[in-house]
């Protein structure tokens, strides 16, 4: 994305005051987009210190300033092909609203790409057959430039599975 | 008043509660004559009825008036102190604390008890009085029918208005009670070119007309009675006799310098009535060793006046504690005072004087507390401590960079390790100092045992002695909070199922009176608590044969003593036909000892047949800090919390005792214990490369009684960990309490040691699931 393009979407955000901007991140030769307010910040990559007994994709937790934050790794959560961690790899800390309370969660992507202000009439409904990822966690898709971008519910993604809160024991049997 | 009140009314209640408690532990240490202690009962009911007066809970006001009353009876030594009156106190109290709780949303209080205690109360007071002007004194108190009416004296310092208060509203509230005239006394009034509009020059004198108790005007003066000069007399219609009061006057020498005068007092006092002064002049020094400013005089004077006992004592208020004064009414004229009415103002105006001298009492102490103690909410502290324990971190960070650098030679090297020495040594006693703010001795919780022992004990016909020591013991005030209630639930449980009936006791030979013994101290970093009695003990084997029952053992299982006695934590031990038994309230010993596990603590129990049984809970300092055993497994660090590792030890393939072909089973000191590979357990790799190795490093823990072996890759150090909830933005996770950050900044997982204990138990269940699956898949096959 050019300088000129993000002048343009900053442009377009003081046109429309209805637009929510989006960041979105690379994953897997795809484009994602998350509700920007739900990000609290960027991290490169660190080890973290795996939690045992979880599925692959939970990586672990690491130390955000004293406060224990756990780590998904987003291309497994998706069960997309493996890839080594690199220089632009990045870890997206969100805050994410479990119902009762607010966490504060990281996802490891492969890179992270724009941010873009969307008005609600430019998204269009999901499809019923997802590509990457399960539909049941995407809002909407957006063709930007060519691009489609998949807008991703994180409230969704990150209290499903073993991820929710009140998670019955998990069975010790593998 | 304009004032809004209800910001006060958490601390009102908060005090309330707090003088109750105070009410009932001098109550049941109460024996006759002690003064102090009724004094201590007598001011904690008086605080109470003045806050409710103020905020309006009349019921509470009510309530404890009747009780002050009597207690002041009690005071005076009109009554005496007997088991039934203390009985008849504590149920006061716990009526207030019905009342009090009613104001807060808390439960309806039960009206048809505090009528019922009330009238009690009131049976005592008359009982004692004899005369009708006990149950006057209450119907007028409370109903007021008569027309009577108020003379008021308000003079008030001149800094008044600064400090926000008002005397026309004042006077405003004093207008709803009643018909109220105003008479402003300007004597004071400067010339109007000296005149400051800050500063109150003007005193009144108000008259007001109304039914009201005493106690409702004075209470709108409450804000502003250390301010001023309040008299407050009662008009009668009736015209009182004259009365003769003799009063002996001694004041200090230094008198004159406190800016006492008492020659205005003598002036004060004879706008009473008739005034005769008779100057002391004993103790008068010769005039060359005269000091200017010393007084050595000092006064008899007799005065003849229609006034009560409190007119006069107000003139010398000021300087009270400064002198010797004796004011005694001289009873030859008027014997006759047998008007009921006089006769309540006589005592209400002792009584009132000696509620003062209370307060004054009260203020002081209060006084001195304020300049040594603060109120704190305590979010504010635990995030204090959250602050320091990210110091503590980064200065553990910062230490291993200096210790990085401490190749390298130079003075700057030096410097800086110099400095983070000293970081080092500052953050340690920052971080102890702040962990001991939140640590209260353990007499908070000590404190209610002597209420629930007096009880209980009488509900079940015993009679047990408390003993309490290590009452000054400290522990973290979460840790406090929530040991409360399993505390009780021991004690409960000893009172009821440990000690025995007299009887009983005789002819086992033991003195009738059971003792309860509450200990507290320091182990290492933990408290310990006992709760010793000397009662009947566990039976062993009626435990034995239920947890037979249960399943809990089997049959042939060898236990030691100790280990069945350990049966009465398991869960499902205490079911609805073993309440009759053994605990009696429906909750089990079970809960006790999981609340105390969720503390991080352990509780265990000690019996002798016929010579009692010994409860011990230990539980660590603070919950938020941990001593801790780092660990490796496989590629990471993990804490063991040190409490519960008995012992680590290195066992060569001898130790290892297999059981159907797997080693299952470790040999340490005589015993057979299961072992846990954790990596196993953990899911990661090279489980089972280390089983084949020839030596195998273990650390046994603890957990209610159970011995388990951790296996282990390496020992690092022991430290103090901060501990870090998982849950705040994960969750639970079974067989982790916690995370803590190391001092390189990553993060480390706390084990918890039965949830893994737990885990590992599962984990042997699906284990032996899956090799019979496996078995059966492989025969399946075998067929096909």
């Amino acid at each position: 994305m050019s300088t000129e393009n993000w002048q343009n979407q900053a442009a377009e955000t003081q046109h429309n005051s209805e637009g929510q901007q989006y960041l979105s991140f690379v994953l897997d030769a795809e484009e994602y987009g998350i509700d920007i307010l739900r990000v609290q910040e960027l991290r490169g990559w660190t080890p973290v210190t795996p939690v045992p007994d979880m599925p692959e994709y939970i990586k672990g937790v690491l130390n955000l300033r004293g406060a224990i934050v756990p780590v998904v790794d987003l291309r497994k959560r998706f069960g997309l092909p493996e890839k080594d961690y690199g220089p632009t790899t990045v870890v997206i800390v969100i805050k994410v609203d479990s119902g009762t309370k607010e966490r504060i969660m990281g996802i490891i992507v492969d890179a992270v790409a724009e941010t873009y202000t969307l008005t609600q009439d430019q998204i269009q409904p999901p499809p019923q057959i997802g590509g990457g990822i399960s539909s049941e966690f995407i809002t909407g898709l957006v063709a930007q430039e060519e691009k489609m971008i998949v807008l991703m519910d994180i409230d969704e993604l990150m209290n499903s599975d073993e991820l929710a809160i009140d998670v019955p024991a998990l069975s010790n049997a593998k | 008043m304009s004032i809004d009140l209800s910001q006060f009314i958490a601390t009102f209640l908060e005090e309330s509660y707090e003088g109750i408690d105070v009410m009932e532990n001098s109550l049941l240490s109460l024996e006759a004559d002690d003064d102090e202690a009724i004094n201590v009962i007598f001011r904690a009911a008086h605080s109470i009825k003045g806050g409710a007066g103020t905020f309006g809970f009349n019921e509470v006001a009510d309530f404890t008036h009747v009780v002050e009353t009597l207690l002041d009876e009690v005071r005076s030594g009109q009554q005496n102190v007997t088991p039934d009156l203390i009985n008849l106190l504590l149920e006061s109290v716990d009526c207030i604390k019905g009342l009090l709780e009613a104001t807060q949303d808390g439960p309806q209080a039960d009206l048809q008890q505090i009528e019922d205690v009330k009238q009690r109360l009131q049976v005592y007071i008359v009982a004692h009085d004899g005369a009708d002007d006990a149950s006057e004194e209450n119907t007028e108190d409370s109903a007021g029918t008569e027309d009577q009416s108020w003379e008021i004296h308000f003079s008030a310092e001149s800094e008044i208005l600064e400090n926000g208060h008002e005397p026309a509203l004042m006077f405003s509230a004093l207008a709803d009670l009643g018909t109220l005239s105003v008479t402003a006394e300007l004597d004071a009034l400067p010339a109007l070119s000296e005149c400051d509009p800050q500063l109150l020059y003007l005193s009144w004198s108000l008259n007001c007309q109304s039914d009201c108790p005493k106690s409702e005007i004075a209470e709108v003066f409450e804000w502003v009675e250390d301010e001023c000069r309040l008299v407050i007399n009662k008009i009668v219609s009736q015209k009182a006799h004259s009365r003769n009061w003799q009063i002996s006057f001694a004041p200090q020498s230094d008198v004159l310098n406190t800016g006492n005068d008492p020659a205005l007092m003598f002036i004060a006092l004879a706008e009473l009535g008739d005034l005769k002064v008779v100057a002391n002049t004993d103790k008068l020094l010769s005039l060359h060793e005269h000091i200017a400013d010393a007084l050595h005089i000092s006064w008899q004077l007799s005065l003849n006046a229609d006034c009560e006992k409190q007119q006069i004592a107000d003139i010398f208020e000021w300087v009270e504690d400064l002198c010797e004064l004796q004011i005694s009414e001289l009873s030859a004229t008027d014997k006759q005072q047998n008007n009921a009415v006089d006769a309540k103002d006589t005592s209400a105006g002792t009584a009132d004087n000696k509620k003062a001298d209370g307060d004054k009492a009260k203020a002081r102490s209060s006084k001195a507390a304020e300049s040594t103690s603060i109120r704190v909410d305590t979010d504010k502290i635990d995030s204090l401590i959250n602050r320091v324990g990210e110091l503590v971190i980064t200065q553990a960070m910062l230490g291993q960079v200096g210790d990085d650098l401490s190749d390298i030679a130079g003075v700057n090297t030096e410097r800086l390790q110099e400095g983070l020495e000293q970081l080092e040594r500052n953050t340690r006693d920052l971080q102890e100092d702040v962990m001991r703010v939140r640590m209260l001795p353990v007499s908070f919780v000590f404190n209610r045992f002597p209420r629930l022992v007096h009880d209980v004990s009488g509900k079940l016909s015993k009679k047990v002695e408390l003993i309490i020591s290590g009452e000054q013991t400290e522990i973290d005030k979460t840790v406090m909070e929530k040991i409360g209630d399993p505390m009780v639930h021991l004690v409960r449980n000893s009172l009821d199922h440990g000690l025995e009936e007299p009887a009983q006791r005789i002819a086992a030979g033991k003195p009738e009176t059971g003792t309860l013994k509450l200990d507290a101290y320091h182990q290492g970093g933990f408290v310990v608590i006992d709760i010793i009695d000397d009662g009947n003990g566990l039976n062993t084997e009626k435990i034995r044969a239920k947890a037979i029952e249960k399943e809990l053992i089997t049959q042939d299982q060898q236990l030691s003593d100790d280990e069945i006695n350990g049966l009465i934590f398991k869960p499902g031990f205490s079911t609805a036909d073993v309440v009759s038994d053994l605990s009696g309230r429906g909750v089990g010993l079970d809960v006790v000892m999981r609340n105390i596990e969720s503390l991080g603590g352990q509780v265990s129990v000690k019996s002798e047949p016929g010579k009692g049984s010994a409860f011990s809970i230990k539980l660590p300092l603070t919950l938020a800090i941990l001593e801790g055993q780092l660990v490796r497994v496989h590629e990471d660090t993990y804490v063991i919390p040190l409490v519960s590792i008995v012992e680590t030890i290195v066992i060569n393939k001898e130790g290892k005792n297999p059981i159907a072909g797997e080693e299952k089973l470790l040999h340490f000191r005589d015993e057979y214990i299961s072992h846990l590979d954790l990596k196993k357990l953990f899911n990661l790799p090279g489980a089972d490369s280390a089983a084949g190795s020839d030596t195998t490093l273990v650390a046994i823990v603890e957990n209610a009684g159970k011995k388990v072996g951790l296996v282990v890759d390496e020992l690092y150090g022991q430290q103090q960990v901060v501990i870090k909830s998982l849950e705040v933005n994960f969750k639970r996770i079974e067989g982790l309490s916690g995370a803590t950050i190391l001092g390189d900044g990553s993060v480390a997982l706390i084990l918890d040691v039965a949830g893994l204990i737990q885990r590992g138990l599962n984990f042997e269940v699906a284990s032996a699931v899956q090799s019979r699956n496996k078995l059966q898949n492989e025969r399946t096959q075998g067929y096909l």
